[in-house]
């Protein structure tokens, strides 16, 4: 199995908890930009397609002492040993070792959900319908023709927006560079969010924003003992929310009261 | 009117009656192919399935078939390879039990799928470090064996028999069966292995991952182990169930108590491997993800039952029963013995599907129900139909039970 | 379209996977070929036929 390491930009995301109202922005954004479809039933949260999903976490304690959080979750990117990239029996989804992206390849996808089953962060989805755009209706109106739509029966998930990825390459090596700069390629969500929280760019780049933020004190990931070494961390000064993003036994922290 | 089909020297029921009797499978059969057209037409949204709930009923259903199947390559080995030669007198039905469940978990994952038409992507597109391309791969290639273990049984027919090319190739192919059985053997301890292997290798899934040998979780090894087990058993209750319905003893008792004599031993040392799996997992994965061993069991219907059920009343009793000479002689704890015992097997096969996804591994996140629509039923007992249907036909229509003649004359 | 396609490598994991799945495919092609052959030898009067039961 490969991993991304070496000299190449491994993209990775933090997002700012202290700064994240839960406007959802980021849902939106990003699923226009990705033509992500619309279920006929979109109240039904176990089925329906976010690639970016905003979850609401609370501290669990009574009036006055209640404390509310939000939790934007794109894909992980895992780097190690990649849950769903070492199930896929077809080889539907890769981990590129040059951009640390994990790819989902809708053409060869057979929709056997081996994937889903394995990620702890239920950051894929499946098509359990076909692609709701009916013509009339607008929703074709913000069909983007970089990203390709999805039939049903395939899984899909959030990909950093590998689109963009390519668009600035493309851009870059019109103008004769190799190299891309920090700003030139990030992610719709991080691009609309209003509060600034989230913060996209390589890494392996000492000089990127994002790679001073993921080592700071503030810094952690999402069920970190797992060992998946996702490529987003979330920032928090809040002891409560540090303590939700894993498991803990009671003799390790007293746990925070689990909250829906 | 079909009499000259019928094996000689045995007696069958009128064609009228038959028909009467194929008509509830035909039902059921029937109830599937509308589930199936629906789900292939409307897509999988027929189904409660979610993004929860990936796997589901059908899943739950594939790997107890096969599991309860393995009764068909464990009694192959025993015949052919370790020469226990009483078992030949029940190979015949072990196959075709074999070939029934086989085939059905085939069709029904044919359904499964999101993109039926591209299921040859995993042959074609493999990715040999997933347990479930190893799964794809010896499953199909064993289901070619059960099918060239079942034609010499079809070209026995009577009828078919008098056509010379045909009883010799049969002959033939017959002769040389012990390689069949052994590849089997090879195929089935893979692919029953691999099954397990699913939901070992999730390692981000704390409640069914495991350690393990090498590449392989321990769950490899003790879903092979469960599935030779159960196996034996499920012949041995299918075959009471035809000698029951037919009101004919068919095989002789020798085999009987050599199959659950054998299923005794396996389902007992199962069992105490399977013990120290689960205190290993609850003293090693769980505590090292940060979770404790109740908080796998606290929500929603799965609770620690689930464990008592499985290794305590499925597991330990029905082991206990079948060790005992006594009680496997006795008709009565025979079946209870076995029938606990593929019980035990199945509730195994639910717990690592369905339980393994309904408990949330993000703290936040929360645990969700599951039940089947009448569209995933409709295909599940679309195999039951199928396997009665085809079991029905080669009993009438194939000398399936070498001593039936021996043990029915006035 | 064809499967070697970007990360296929031929390596160990590789060599063992397909080695007994096609150590296992010849081992039944070979059987059904050799049955197949001996009826027809049988059929021409090269063989004795044997019989069963």
């Amino acid at each position: 199995m490969e991993e991304a390491h070496g000299k190449g930009p491994r993209y990775g995301m933090t997002i700012d908890l202290d700064k994240c109202t839960g406007c959802a922005t980021c849902m939106v954004a990003c699923a226009a930009e990705n033509n992500v479809t619309v279920w006929p039933d979109e109240s039904d949260k176990q089925r329906n397609v976010a690639w970016m999903r905003l979850y609401k976490i609370t501290n669990g304690k009574p009036f006055p002492h209640t404390e509310v959080s939000y939790f934007p979750r794109p894909c992980m990117q895992c780097e190690h040993h990649t849950p769903c990239v070492s199930v896929c029996p077809a080889t539907a989804t890769r981990l590129d070792p040059n951009t640390g992206i994990v790819s989902q390849i809708y053409t060869r996808c057979i929709g056997c959900r081996y994937c889903i089953a394995a990620c702890p962060y239920h950051a894929r989805n499946f098509n359990w319908y076909d692609g709701y755009f009916p013509k009339g209706k607008g929703l074709d109106k913000y069909l983007s023709p970089e990203v390709s739509p999805r039939m049903r029966g395939v899984v899909e998930k959030c990909t950093f927006c590998h689109h963009r990825l390519m668009r600035a390459k493309e851009k870059a090596y019109a103008e004769g560079r190799r190299e891309l700069e920090e700003g030139e390629y990030i992610t719709a969500c991080a691009e609309a969010c209003p509060a600034q929280a989230i913060t996209f760019g390589d890494l392996n780049n000492p000089n990127h924003k994002v790679s001073k933020l993921a080592k700071s004190p503030r810094a952690f990931r999402l069920l970190e003992r797992l060992g998946t070494e996702p490529k987003v961390y979330y920032l928090s000064s809040k002891e409560w929310v540090r303590k939700l993003a894993d498991n803990y036994r009671p003799e390790e922290l007293q746990p925070v009261t689990k909250a829906g | 009117m079909d009499s000259v089909l019928i094996p000689e020297g045995v007696k069958r029921c009128s064609p009228g009656k038959f028909f009467l009797w194929t008509l509830p499978w035909l039902g059921l059969l029937g109830w599937g192919l509308v589930s199936a057209f629906l789900c292939l037409y409307k897509g999988l949204n027929q189904t409660n399935m979610t993004n929860y709930f990936a796997f589901a009923l059908w899943i739950v259903f594939d790997l107890a078939v096969i599991a309860l199947g393995a009764g068909a390559f464990f009694t192959g080995f025993l015949t052919y390879i370790i020469g226990k030669k009483e078992l030949k007198d029940i190979i015949n039905s072990a196959v075709i039990i074999g070939f029934i469940c086989y085939s059905g978990a085939v069709a029904m994952l044919g359904i499964d799928i999101g993109q039926p038409l591209r299921g040859w992507f995993i042959f074609w597109h493999a990715n040999v470090h997933s347990m479930l391309t190893e799964v794809s791969f010896c499953i199909t290639t064993y289901l070619g064996v059960l099918l060239i273990e079942y034609i010499p049984i079809i070209l026995e027919n009577r009828k078919i028999e008098e056509i010379r090319e045909l009883r010799l190739f049969g002959n033939n192919l017959h002769e040389i069966m012990a390689v069949f059985a052994a590849t089997g053997t090879f195929l089935s301890f893979f692919h029953q292995g691999s099954l397990g292997g699913l939901f070992g290798v999730m390692y981000a899934r704390p409640f069914a991952a495991r350690g393990g040998f090498y590449i392989w979780p321990w769950t490899f090894f003790l879903f092979i182990l469960s599935a030779i087990a159960a196996g034996p058993s499920f012949t041995i209750l299918c075959t009471k169930l035809v000698e029951k319905i037919t009101r004919k003893k068919l095989v002789p008792d020798k085999a009987f108590q050599t199959l659950a004599k054998i299923s005794g031993w396996l389902l007992a040392l199962y069992m105490v491997l399977k013990i120290a799996d689960t205190i290993g997992w609850a003293y090693g994965i769980v505590p090292k993800a940060g979770l404790t061993f109740m908080d796998f069991y606290k929500e929603g219907p799965y609770g620690v039952w689930l464990v008592i059920a499985e290794i305590g009343i499925f597991g330990i009793v029905p082991a206990i029963i079948l060790l005992i000479p006594k009680a496997r002689q006795t008709e009565g704890w025979l079946i209870a013995g076995c029938l606990m015992n593929c019980t035990g097997i199945v509730l195994n096969r639910f717990v690592f599907t369905v339980v393994t996804l309904a408990i949330p591994v993000m703290p936040f996140d929360k645990f969700v129900s599951y039940l089947p629509t009448w569209q995933e039923w409709g295909i599940s007992m679309a195999v039951i139909g199928y396997g009665f249907l085809l079991y029905s036909l080669s009993y009438r229509y194939l000398p399936i039970f070498p001593k039936e003649k021996e043990l029915n004359t006035a | 379209m064809l499967p070697f396609i970007f990360e296929w490598q031929w390596n160990v994991d590789h060599i063992i996977f397909f080695g007994f799945l096609y150590l296992a495919l010849g081992i039944v092609g070979l059987g059904i070929t050799v049955a197949a052959i001996k009826t027809v030898f049988q059929l021409l009067g090269f063989m004795r036929e044997r019989h069963f039961h």
